[in-house]
């Protein structure tokens, strides 16, 4: 071992840094092209520009109606990781604690849903979302990311309830508190490291999703950031001055997310699967 | 006791009443209808249902020749990318669980394109074949740039698979980080101790030990890639002719734009039926290679 210390060391450093340097080469054509006219991605792709065109952005911004798209895939996000969140927390709960015929069959449909691909429900979910009424909206899109989004945080949080001791339910309910607020202001707490799991995990499923939301959403005021973008490609082939500024633009708000949160997301994402 | 019992189950009401009815409205309920509708004829606009029972498998089986290059599209995909997916994410995780310098910046780079969604990342991915590629081909020369990058089935083929393999390499690394880590000192050490080459502690100490990460691994890149979908979507749209369709984009052509809801949820049906075997076959089978240190 002593032999292959340091020479190697430092070519592993510099290998290393090379590879990371091609990882992220996507990034720099991605970001200079997006400030460049159109005529001058088409004759080098790979240089610095040399006219600045900001404009590209606000052209991007207008015909996307950034500003809506943005907006609506928060309200979804942000409405969807809470809810999913909050019921699944409520039910995982209860399965563990309450260990009857009935939870431990419902346990066992949650866990084997999670083997069905979203195309083998698509078509028929489709038609339900219309008998209810609630086709094109925002809630019943929340509704179907709360049906498909619980299997898997059930199961991450029903097998962290069990690692819960009892005692300290049992010593405030021996206290007189009511067993709702036992849930909420001792369960909740203790559960919190698997519900950031499940909140972050969420999140960057919703965020990100495509096709659902473009199966039940067809207004154009309600769309997502990803269904903007494609709508934007399917418009405008070939226009890179307008298209890669438009990426630029989808890709900043889920960075920004990650690199100020990326201790949690990283954790999350290492319990997340080692349950799974 | 008929009040305590009252109370039970008004809390179990409370406490999994929600699920129960969102997983009944959108898993159980679709479900049941997709088996029914595959063996109909629906189209999904009239309201006009025929039975005609197993005509949509036939129709699959001996004359859909989309359908045939659809599975065997994915199928090839699925061991290309899984293969090359966990060789990368593994080798970054080998190597960025050594003392370097840097190593959580680089960590923090490598996993980054796995939050931007597969769309936007497909999207970004064509320009770079169409115009980056072309561009790096004038000025270098190689040919390895001047291919026609998704213009044919081979090249629309490769471009799936290192996009896939750059976005989801950083997942697994992460992975393998945490599992490496847990991997005891102690061994380590007596293994060096030993004279173990550095190449017989990873085959005969590392591997065997991390074994429940790589099931966790196999398992996640195995269904992502068989239910590969904006992918697809975004870097090549199936073409040129059909011949890069993944199968989760052949059932939505099928059922979106052809109108064929009857024979859609018939594939559907067949996908979700393979897509539960190949992950519940994997599982066991790794599982059986999980030793304890």
């Amino acid at each position: 071992m002593k032999s292959s210390s340091a020479f190697p060391r430092v070519m592993l450093q510099i290998v290393m840094i090379v590879i990371a340097i091609l990882f992220m080469a996507p990034f720099y054509f991605l970001l200079v092209n997006s400030v460049k006219s159109l005529g001058d991605i088409l004759t080098n792709a790979a240089s610095w520009p040399e006219t600045w065109v900001w404009s590209n952005y606000a052209n991007a911004w207008r015909i996307t109606r950034f500003t809506e798209a943005f907006g609506n895939s928060l309200v979804i996000t942000i409405a969807g990781i809470l809810l999913i969140a909050l019921f699944s927390a409520m039910a995982a709960y209860r399965m563990v604690r309450s260990n009857t015929l009935l939870n431990r069959i419902q346990f066992t449909l949650f866990v084997a849903a999670m083997v069905v691909p979203f195309q083998s429900i698509m078509i028929p979910l489709l038609q339900v979302i219309k008998g209810l009424g609630i086709n094109n909206s925002i809630p019943g899109l929340i509704l179907c990311y709360l049906g498909l989004g619980v299997p898997l945080a059930i199961f991450l949080l029903h097998g962290f309830v069990k690692s819960i001791p009892l005692e300290m339910e049992e010593a405030a309910l021996v206290d007189g508190a009511k067993p709702y607020v036992v849930f909420w202001r001792i369960v909740i707490p203790l559960l919190q490291p698997m519900l950031v799991t499940v909140i972050i995990l969420n999140c960057l499923w919703i965020w990100n999703d495509y096709l659902l939301p473009s199966l039940v959403l067809q207004s154009q005021h309600l769309r997502t950031i990803p269904i903007a973008t494609f709508a934007f490609f399917g418009q405008y082939t070939k226009q890179w001055d307008l298209a890669l500024p438009t990426l630029v633009l989808g890709i900043t708000p889920i960075l920004l997310f990650f690199l100020s949160l990326q201790k949690y997301i990283v954790e999350g994402i290492t319990s997340g699967s080692v349950k799974g | 006791m008929s009040r305590k019992k009252r109370g039970a189950f008004l809390q179990q009401l409370v406490y999994t009443g929600p699920v129960s009815i969102f997983f009944i409205l959108v898993i159980l309920v679709p479900f049941a209808m997709g088996m029914y509708y595959s063996f109909t004829n629906w189209n999904g606009i009239s309201g006009e249902v025929d039975w005609v029972g197993f005509e949509n498998f036939r129709t699959i089986f001996m004359q859909d020749n989309a359908f045939r290059t659809a599975f065997w599209f994915t199928v090839r995909f699925t061991v290309a990318s899984v293969i090359l997916t966990n060789l990368v994410g593994f080798s970054l995780a080998y190597v960025l669980t050594r003392p370097l310098k840097g190593r959580n910046v680089l960590r923090t780079l490598f996993f980054m394109p796995n939050v931007i969604g597969g769309l936007l990342l497909g999207f970004i991915w064509q320009f770079i074949f169409v115009k980056g590629f072309a561009t790096l081909g004038e000025i270098t020369g190689l040919a390895f740039f001047q291919l026609p990058w998704l213009g044919d089935e081979p090249t629309g083929f490769w471009a799936i698979v290192i996009v896939f393999v750059w976005q989801s390499a950083g997942y697994l690394m992460v992975i393998y980080i945490a599992s490496i880590n847990n991997v005891s000192r102690e061994v380590l050490e007596a293994a060096s101790i030993d004279g173990a080459s550095r190449w017989q502690v990873l085959r005969s100490i590392i591997l065997p030990l991390i074994m429940p990460a790589v099931t966790v691994c196999l398992f996640l890149t195995i269904s992502w890639s068989f239910k590969m979908f904006d992918l697809n979507l975004s870097l090549t749209k199936g073409g040129p002719f059909r011949s890069t369709e993944s199968l989760a984009l052949n059932i939505y052509v099928e059922s979106f734009q052809n109108n064929k809801y009857g024979l859609g949820t018939a594939k559907a049906l067949l996908f979700f039926i393979v897509v539960a075997t190949v992950t519940l076959f994997q599982v066991r089978l790794t599982k059986s290679k999980e030793v304890e240190a």
